[in-house]
């Protein structure tokens, strides 16, 4: 473990570091000692009460386990159930695997560093849960996996770690649900998440933000994506939160990588997203392609993006729309970043309203003012996320269908 | 019905439309003809309601009901319907899912969407990187599914291929029920089944071309803002080809004064 004990010092060493971008978060406010929940049987999952369980299903997580591969669900700081269905495909509580596998610390740590700044330094020195997944070599998951982290205590500070891996050859999609109970107000969810995408393997991961009004969340993630990988990341966030400021990295390390960040955000009045992605395209072949759409219902989008292509041959396009619907600030900031010739880069940036000349097309087809202004909408967030299983598809176009209403 | 009242139409603070009478019958097709900028579509537009079209004056009456200020989803549903020039593209939406809104239900699209040739294109965002012929297709296609009682049609023949202004013509002649005589199984005298069609239509046209499939009954030209005369739409459409707009214009001037 002498490992653990040189993070853990550098870790310490980081804890008042603050992060680059985003409100600065006085962690000091929040509780980090473990909450006891007991562990949950299936049966369990369904019993559930039906306002948590809304919850989590808005998260993506369905306590049903119908159409999924495995479960992964973590109660404030417990790992609570821990399910794994499909053969080849590994779900185990990342302080378990820590003890048991010694594979593990390849992994920890090894794309994001501790001490970023002090929301990585504060997971690893108060680390609570969160989940290693791993397809093993060639393995396909039929059904996606769900992973949901859940809040339900007042005033908690949640840190959470998560490594998934997909090895040579296999296929893994995993919906990552983040919530909170229906009265939970305020709390803090740090997650670090590392994601390893070895050759020729495709890893979709859609991560679902469903958080009260008064939570601050930092995420930080790094993915690596080997000769020939695949990685699409999805992230749709569409409730109220006081602050979650994220900037995940990918590394495309070998020949024609691909990845793909899609995300789709609402801002409500008092919510501040400070979201973007970063992919570094490092061998020729490389593509990355990053989209977003954002509206404002009166909350403060910053929407970024960097692209950065380090070589020839490589292809790569950034899009970030948004819609100013009931007031609020949008603030693209689309970066392109080439230090090869040969390199193929664009961008496209576009802040704005509907057109009242859309509206009035849909109305002249008998719709009224509001079911056309939705309609359209609806239409601005469906972004065709190209080869999402269609169980992703169907939890993302229920998200953005329950939050339709909330947002007129 | 339709009926006009001596409309007076502003867009942006300038008077496009002045002294507007029109009365359009059921079962009757008028044909407006009018150079560039003369206001047609603003007629069009107006008489769907677009709000920036200010009405100053005058009135406008569908099937008995004074719809001069009534929003453009309740004269929808009253039973008008448009066929645009060049309709906005809305990313995101697909054709199939507006044409499920026009026709108000969710099935029948594909066979609708096969009277014109465009299955193809259901799962396109609607009017995304159309050709002309295509959104016409898509026009005509959202206005089967509505089956509206008056159709204003802007241009529908622009920008069409020859291949395709046959299909265009005779869909529109099917739409306003022009085709009544050739349908199966109606054996009832020629004039009665001209008393049986109900369906209005104003079409705009420059070159006439949809004149040969469509019998309109009334043509008129609308030059700076007047209506002309009404009279047979070839006998209009031969003086505006020998002679130009200005011998209508004439004509016009001879009327008003």
């Amino acid at each position: 473990m002498h490992y653990r004990a040189e993070l853990l010092e550098k870790a310490k060493r980081a804890i008042n570091k603050k992060a680059a971008l985003g409100p600065d978060v006085d962690l000091q406010e929040f509780e980090k000692a473990g909450v006891a929940h007991k562990e949950l049987t299936d049966q369990d999952l369904l019993r559930l009460p039906e306002e948590e369980k809304k919850q989590l299903i808005m998260s993506g997580l369905d306590p049903t386990e119908e159409q999924r591969s495995g479960t992964f669900f973590q109660m404030d700081t417990k790992t609570v159930y821990c399910d794994v269905k499909q053969k080849g495909v590994e779900v185990i509580p990342i302080r378990v695997a820590l003890q048991e596998y010694e594979w593990v610390k390849d992994y920890y740590w090894k794309l994001v560093s501790v001490d970023v700044d002090k929301y990585t330094a504060s997971v690893e020195l108060n680390l609570h849960d969160g989940y290693v997944i791993r397809a093993l070599p060639g393995t396909r998951s039929v059904y996606p996996i769900q992973a949901c982290l859940y809040l339900g205590k007042e005033g908690l500070q949640q840190n959470v770690h998560n490594i998934i891996i997909a090895e040579e050859g296999s296929e893994l999609h995993i919906i990552n649900g983040c919530t909170t109970s229906p009265h939970l107000k305020r709390g803090a969810h740090l997650g670090v998440t590392e994601y390893y995408v070895k050759k020729n393997a495709k890893l979709t991961f859609t991560m679902i933000h469903n958080w009260a009004e008064d939570m601050v969340v930092r995420p930080r993630s790094v993915a690596r994506v080997e000769e020939g990988g695949l990685f699409l990341n999805n992230y749709i966030c569409m409730k109220p939160v006081k602050s979650v400021q994220m900037y995940p990295t990918t590394q495309l390390v070998g020949e024609n990588a691909v990845a793909r960040l899609y995300s789709i955000i609402v801002g409500s009045p008092g919510s501040e997203h400070d979201v973007g992605g970063r992919v570094y395209l490092k061998k020729p072949g490389c593509r990355a392609e990053i989209v977003s759409r954002t509206i404002s219902n009166g909350g403060k989008i910053i929407a970024r993006g960097h692209l950065i292509g380090e070589v020839p041959e490589i292809k790569a396009h950034l899009e970030c729309k948004g819609l100013i619907l009931k007031g609020g600030v949008i603030h693209a900031i689309p970066e392109l970043e080439g230090h090869a010739e040969g390199v193929e880069m664009s961008h496209e940036a576009a802040v704005g309203k509907i057109a009242q000349e859309q509206i009035t097309y849909l109305m002249s087809r008998g719709l009224s003012e509001e079911q056309a202004t939705s309609t359209i909408v609806r239409g601005f967030l469906s972004v065709d996320m190209p080869g999402l299983p269609y169980q992703l598809k169907a939890e993302i176009d229920k998200a953005i269908e329950a939050s339709d209403k909330d947002m007129m | 019905m339709l009926v006009i009242e001596d409309l007076q139409v502003e867009l942006a603070g300038q008077t496009i439309l002045n002294h507007i009478d029109l009365e359009i019958k059921p079962g009757e097709t008028h044909v407006l003809f009018g150079p560039n900028g003369s206001g047609k579509t603003t007629l069009l537009m107006t008489i769907m309601g677009y709000p920036q079209y200010h009405v100053k004056k005058g009135k406008i009456f569908f099937k008995g009901k004074d719809i001069t200020n009534m929003p453009i989803h309740e004269r929808a549903e009253l039973g008008i319907g448009m066929s645009y020039q060049r309709p906005p593209t809305i990313h995101g939406v697909k054709t199939r899912q507006l044409v499920q809104i026009c026709a108000k239900r969710k099935q029948g699209v594909e066979e609708l969407a096969r009277r014109v040739n465009f299955e193809d294109f259901l799962d396109r965002d609607v009017n995304d990187g159309f050709s002309g012929g295509e959104i016409k297709r898509s026009e005509l296609l959202q206005l089967m599914a509505q089956d509206p009682d008056l159709m204003l049609f802007d241009e529908p023949e622009s920008g069409v291929d020859m291949e395709n202004i046959a299909l265009v013509g005779k869909t529109i002649a099917m739409l306003l029920q022009k085709d009544l005589e050739e349908r199966e199984g109606n054996n009832r005298p020629k004039m009665q089944k001209k008393l049986e069609r109900t369906k209005m239509g104003l079409i705009i046209t420059h070159t006439g071309y949809i004149l040969d499939y469509i019998a309109a009954d009334k043509g008129q030209v609308l030059y700076e803002g007047y209506l002309s005369c009404v009279s047979n739409p070839r006998e209009i459409l031969n003086c505006i080809s020998k002679s130009g707009y200005k011998e209508c214009v004439r004509c016009i001037i001879g009327q008003n004064s």
